[in-house]
């Protein structure tokens, strides 16, 4: 039978129980999300079961008011057989945002993962090679997590004084 | 009667009026005979032959393409020649926004070219980091090396960047053949941590 979003969803409650939530449909992708433990074995299941053989897309998101969540690591999954679409999602704290890897199943994960870590700081558990990717090595902090902000507050070389507003 | 296809009467191409020669520096002169400032004469040399080095990163780089061409002709400054080596040219041309990550690069093109050397910062990116006031772009490249003059504009139209190289040429034309050698100048180097 034909590969729908209810047949997937069925099939991830039926094997994981509670431990999948938050089930949702944007633009006919199916959303889900699970704990941070399972992240691999959820993939893997997609994989072996389900035919998600292909790792679109995994990246950071940072939603600083959700507590013990800050930090939430999306991953996108594609069956090129159905040409059907996933998206998982898993959250962790910002003090402690440890992840199991996902670049011994997929490949192309390496680079994702160790840009996720770049831009978030999400620490990649397992990770042969985790470290900048796009950013100066000598940055101290990872820029897209929202505690920072978007300019530095004391810089003077751009005030109005400098354009001849002052 | 001959075809239309040749012309009859071409113009004749008046050679005196399409040659342009740098006015002399002051001095003495007379018969067989003309003294001047030694720093004059290297300064007119300098001034009217400087080698280019093109660093285009982004869009203004584009405009600098439209310079060089026929239509603006840089060639008509002496700089006919545009170097791709630092080592043979006199002026960096940074055009373009310079990421935190290619400021160590631009640096090492700066530190490979031979006194005497000068920049020109083409473009808001290049003077200020222009819109990009964000975590990965360096602000400024008088962050990391010495600018001589810096051309305003997002990007500037070639007449800007025309302008800019004309204040250079006058810049060049002024030096004191000891000016690289001066404490002023050893002290800026010095604040970038040259030398």
């Amino acid at each position: 039978m034909a590969l729908t979003n209810i047949f997937i969803q069925e099939k991830l409650v039926e094997k994981f129980g509670d431990q999948v939530s938050t089930f949702a449909t944007d633009t006919d992708i199916l959303s889900f999300e699970t704990l941070a433990a399972n992240n691999l074995k959820v993939i893997q299941f997609l994989y072996d079961e389900l035919g998600f053989t292909f790792l679109t897309d995994l990246c950071g998101v940072n939603y600083p008011d959700q507590k013990d969540a800050e930090i939430v690591v999306v991953y996108h999954l594609h069956n090129f057989i159905e040409n059907i679409r996933v998206r998982l999602s898993i959250a962790v704290p910002v003090e402690k945002p440890d992840v199991f890897t996902a670049s011994k199943l997929f490949e192309s994960a390496n680079w994702m993962e160790r840009e996720t870590y770049d831009f978030f700081g999400v620490n990649f558990i397992g990770h042969s090679n985790l470290k900048r990717i796009l950013n100066v090595d000598e940055m101290d902090y990872f820029p897209l997590r929202k505690e920072f902000p978007l300019e530095d507050q004391t810089r003077i070389d751009k005030d109005d004084e400098m354009f001849g507003r002052g | 009667m001959r075809p239309v296809r040749f012309n009859i009467h071409p113009k004749e191409a008046e050679i005196a009026d399409a040659i342009s020669m740098a006015p002399a520096p002051d001095g003495i002169g007379g018969d067989g005979f003309f003294a001047t400032q030694l720093s004059s004469v290297v300064g007119l040399a300098r001034k009217n032959s400087l080698w280019p080095l093109p660093f285009a990163t982004s869009c203004c780089g584009i405009e600098f393409m439209a310079t060089m061409a026929s239509h603006y002709d840089l060639a008509r400054f002496g700089s006919e020649r545009v170097g791709f080596s630092p080592r043979q040219c006199d002026l960096l041309m940074v055009m373009g926004t310079i990421a935190k990550k290619m400021a160590p690069v631009l640096r090492q093109v700066y530190l490979q070219m031979a006194e005497p050397r000068w920049v020109i910062a083409v473009g808001a990116c290049a003077s200020s980091g222009g819109i990009f006031d964000t975590y990965s772009v360096l602000q400024g490249i008088d962050q990391v090396i010495p600018v001589d003059v810096y051309v305003p504009g997002c990007p500037p139209r070639p007449e800007a960047i025309i302008d800019g190289f004309m204040k250079i040429q006058d810049l060049v034309g002024q030096e004191s053949i000891r000016r690289r050698n001066s404490e002023q100048y050893k002290a800026l180097l010095n604040s970038y941590g040259i030398q």
